[in-house]
């Protein structure tokens, strides 16, 4: 009985230490500073940064083949994130790469005039444009992240960009920047 | 080296553990609707069989039978099959994340394959030495392949077959199975006990 459990338990142990063993000598690191970055750009997934979405553009700032300055849907206040965190100089936007809207937009599609084409579907990079072959398009405006990508391929120019009207959904409180200034 | 190449043969064709020793069904039924993962399956049960099958013989020929604690060896084999899954996941996620995405999400499901404990098990009830365990598991694991691409193909086929509305989905693939099984008892008679 002694034996069974004395067996047993060294059994388990000696397994134990290899796995913990393993666990340390296998282990796999992610990246986490490509997490991060990440998380600070806005996953528009537009590409105006020449880089095929979001990620892999965290991934090239991680590894020091791309600028900060590149992304401009991310506009100022990104930049300002992504140089507090690598601890670099803020610099202003590429303009290469285009400009920031002043305002958020999102696509809508003048459906009267839609033939139907799906070209513009092909070029959302976020699924967010509904409709078939032959069929009229419109788009899920709680997908879309105003990337613009969708505009150029219309044959027939029925897509625009219109600002984010402010309804009882998005409506936010202000931040009381305003006060604090004045306190000052 | 005869009596290997018997094994094998016998392991693959004659007593098939899929088929004829009914061993290994939840992977068989589960992971073959697509030949990929069946492959995938396929892949990864061959090696921790024949890994777990040598491990298993070590520890009971080296642990359990000397302090003649055999009665331990379904509790035991179960850790070894559990460690070696485990630690085949990480030196493969470590050495070839190519490699890790194909096997992805079926290595820790052969942990809970009932043909890799029954190997185990059969090895000690026959008694084979530690070449012939290997040889035992590579066989069973090869059998086990073999079936799974097969039983993979047909049920690709049978997913575009006009089938009867009530034997649609896994009632077709059960009768198939059968047939399949009745098709593998007639290789019964390829090894015979010699003269």
């Amino acid at each position: 009985m002694l034996e069974a459990i004395l067996a047993l338990s060294v059994l388990a142990g000696v397994f134990g230490v290899l796995l913990g063993f393993g666990a340390v000598r296998f282990r796999v690191d992610g990246d986490p500073v490509v997490d991060r970055i990440d998380a600070i750009l806005p996953q528009t997934q537009c590409g105006q940064c020449n880089f095929p979405g979001c990620r892999p553009y965290a991934q090239a700032i991680a590894a020091g083949e791309a600028d900060i300055n590149q992304c401009p849907p991310g506009g100022e206040a990104g930049v300002q994130a992504l140089a507090d965190l690598l601890g670099v100089e803020p610099k202003p936007l590429n303009p290469d790469n285009g400009t920031e809207k002043a305002q958020p937009t999102v696509a809508w599609i003048d459906e009267s005039v839609c033939i139907g084409c799906t070209k513009c579907i092909q070029a959302c990079p976020v699924d967010a444009i509904l409709g078939a072959p032959q069929q009229m398009h419109t788009v899920i405006r709680d997908e879309c992240t105003g990337c613009d990508l969708c505009v150029e391929p219309c044959p027939v120019d029925c897509i625009y960009m219109r600002p984010v009207e402010t309804d009882i959904r998005n409506w936010r409180w202000p931040f009381p920047e305003n006060r604090i200034e004045a306190a000052r | 080296m005869t009596e290997l190449a018997l094994i094998l043969i016998s392991t693959v064709l004659v007593n098939n553990f899929v088929l004829v020793k009914f061993l290994g069904l939840c992977p068989f039924m589960g992971v073959s609707k697509k030949l990929e993962s069946a492959m995938g399956m396929a892949l990864a049960t061959t090696f921790v069989l024949t890994l777990s099958s040598i491990c298993s013989y070590l520890v009971h020929s080296y642990l359990l039978a000397p302090l003649g604690l055999e009665y331990l060896r379904t509790i035991g084999f179960i850790l070894v099959i559990a460690v070696v899954v485990q630690f085949t996941e990480m030196v493969v996620h470590k050495t070839s994340p190519l490699l890790h995405q194909v096997l992805g999400i079926f290595l820790p499901l052969i942990t809970t394959n009932c043909a890799v404990l029954g190997v185990a098990l059969l090895n000690v009830q026959q008694q084979n030495t530690l070449l012939q365990s290997a040889v035992y598991g590579f066989g069973a694991a090869a059998g086990f392949s073999l079936i799974m691409v097969l039983f993979a193909a047909l049920r690709e086929r049978l997913a575009v077959a006009d089938v009867p509305a009530p034997f649609q989905g896994g009632a077709i693939a059960l009768i198939t199975a059968g047939l399949m099984s009745l098709a593998f008892m007639g290789f019964s008679g390829l090894v015979t006990a010699g003269p």
